[in-house]
């Protein structure tokens, strides 16, 4: 039902983010999304793996400060307005997203929306009760 | 329950009566006297000074007569100037480096040496040293006191000793597992580093056989010790010594992990204000001063070690009736004066490890910019980030500053780190660079 991400702690300096990208480059471990939030002094690159759990290993044996987060993931159609109704069902039921990213694929006609929210759970049920496809591990 | 099995070395001393205790102070303190005054020149020109005759030192309640000894002297009498006995009893020489760039050199007779080995095999055996043990010593060796000191008490006690020296932490692993070792000696800092590289060299924690360990050198905190034992499996103890006194061994802690016994039939300690120099009653904070009584290569009268810390003759649940220090606050040397404020490093530490989410690695550095004094600290998180929440990291970073600022009094800036970026000693840590002119 959610979808696991992982989240390494990077200070905000040059060779931070290749050294990343290269430990889990070099061991064939390729990326499906990757997003970075920073402030002036520190970032935390958030990223899902297509094998998490060996990215994980990886980035622990190499000594990096890394962590799982699971995240809700939900699967729109790609047109107009469907990412703020999608917002919109949390909002009115006062669960706060404290991120979200979103990405489409070309050969989809979908949308894929991940987000981390206050109350996980109420969330889920919401989406489900409104019939909104929501992305299991696998999500591609 | 503690794996360790502890025992007391050598009963007849560390459970001594006070009056026995006193007389045989007073017995070898005359002794020494009378030596230093006969053979060192510099103790008979201090005392010629103070118009005092070893006649006039009876017992150890004459012992506030005489002067005080201070690192300054033994570099005024590099190399050799402090010692007692002729050069052809010295057996062998250690030397500690300081700031100043002339070393501090400490000469040995045979008897300082088996002094030496007593006290630190009455010390391992406090950590459950036996025969059967297996120690692995990661002190450096050389002329640094750690490596050797752990060495000839491991070895008087008759356990296997591995002189692994400091350096190369995958070998040190290795040698420390496959050998099955009991026992680690090193600094408490170069010993939480092999616990966090243990993981990242592949290795299980479960396939090594510590039990206990005797961790000094540098001043550590009772929640860097929770820390070290839970990385490495075992019961942690603090070892004190300096060389110019012995080396490790001078005191060491009991089972009961509160403050250390000092082996007071061959030291006897006293606590002084730094200030005024007089000596403060037990239960006092004030510098560490220690005479050796036993000692005949270069004995040392009231010599002032800088430590601060406290003594007490609280009975101890151990049985052992000699006399206890606190855990060292600081060496004075180490001290910052921040804005006027005195700042210890160890107490940075102990602000830094109430927060939960940061590792004991960090550094302070001291700017003074526009005449005013300015502190930032670098400490790592540690390996498992818990939250990805960027606020989550703020909050981190803003505990660490209120807690420095409680502990201190004064306001540092916080950077936190990435795991494994702040330089890792393998022998005394250095944890203040201090870039003030």
């Amino acid at each position: 039902m959610l979808v696991k991400q992982l989240s390494v702690f990077m200070e905000n300096r040059p060779g931070r983010l290749y050294k990343l990208t290269h430990a889990l480059g070099k061991e064939g471990i390729d990326f499906v999304t990757l997003s970075i939030a920073d402030t002036k002094d520190f970032g935390i690159v958030r990223f899902i793996a297509r094998d998490n759990e060996k990215a994980y290993e990886i980035l622990k044996k190499e000594g990096f400060t890394v962590g799982i987060t699971e995240l809700i993931g939900v699967e729109v159609e790609d047109r107009p307005n469907a990412l703020a109704e999608v917002v919109h069902l949390m909002e009115e039921s006062n669960i706060n997203i404290e991120y979200l990213y979103s990405f489409v694929l070309t050969n989809h006609n979908s949308a894929k929306i991940l987000m981390r929210v206050s109350d996980t759970e109420r969330a889920v049920a919401i989406l489900q009760a409104k019939g909104i496809k929501l992305l299991s591990e696998k999500i591609l | 329950m503690p794996k360790i099995q502890d025992y007391i070395y050598r009963p007849e001393f560390e459970c001594m009566s006070r009056s026995e205790m006193e007389a045989l102070q007073s017995e070898r303190l005359r002794k020494t006297v009378e030596l230093v005054y006969n053979n060192c020149k510099p103790y008979r020109a201090k005392m010629d000074e103070c118009k005092l005759k070893p006649s006039d030192i009876r017992s150890v309640s004459d012992l506030s007569k005489l002067p005080f000894t201070v690192k300054h002297d033994l570099r005024e009498a590099y190399p050799f100037g402090f010692y007692s006995s002729p050069k052809s009893d010295i057996v062998e020489v250690h030397a500690s480096s300081g700031t100043t760039g002339k070393l501090t050199v400490v000469g040995y007779t045979q008897n300082d040496i088996d002094v030496w080995a007593e006290i630190a095999a009455r010390s391992l055996a406090m950590a459950g040293v036996t025969k059967d043990s297996l120690v692995h010593v990661a002190y450096g060796y050389g002329l640094f006191t750690g490596g050797l000191g752990a060495h000839y008490g491991a070895q008087k006690i008759g356990a296997s000793t591995v002189p692994a020296s400091a350096g190369n932490t995958i070998r040190q692993l290795t040698l420390l597992r496959d050998f099955g070792a009991t026992h680690l000696c090193c600094t408490p800092s170069y010993a939480i580093y092999l616990g966090t590289e243990i993981e990242k060299a592949g290795m299980d924690i479960g396939d090594f056989s510590l039990v206990g360990g005797a961790f000094g050198a540098e001043p550590w905190t009772y929640q860097m010790r929770d820390e070290l034992e839970r990385l490495l499996h075992i019961d942690a103890l603090d070892i004190y010594g300096l060389s110019e006194i012995s080396g490790p061994g001078v005191s060491m802690e009991c089972m009961q992990k509160h403050g250390n016994h000092v082996q007071e039939d061959h030291f006897i300690p006293e606590i002084i204000d730094p200030e005024t120099l007089e000596p403060l009653p037990f239960g006092c904070e004030g510098e560490l001063v220690f005479t050796t009584i036993t000692k005949t290569g270069q004995p040392l009268i009231r010599y002032r070690t800088r430590d601060l810390c406290t003594l007490s003759n609280e009975r101890c649940a151990c049985g052992r009736t000699s006399v206890k220090m606190s855990k060292v606050k600081g060496r004075s040397d180490d001290m910052l004066i921040i804005r006027g404020v005195n700042v210890f490093p160890s107490q940075i530490e102990a602000a830094i490890m109430n927060v939960s989410g940061v590792s004991p690695h960090y550094m302070i550095y001291v700017d003074r910019v526009n005449n005013l004094d300015i502190m930032e600290i670098d400490i790592e998180l540690d390996g498992n980030l818990a939250s990805d929440r960027i606020s989550d990291l703020e909050a981190i970073k803003r505990k660490v500053e209120s807690e420095v600022n409680s502990y201190i009094g004064v306001s540092a800036k916080i950077k936190l780190c990435e795991k494994g970026t702040i330089k890792r000693s393998e022998g005394k840590a250095v944890r203040v660079i201090d870039r003030r002119d």
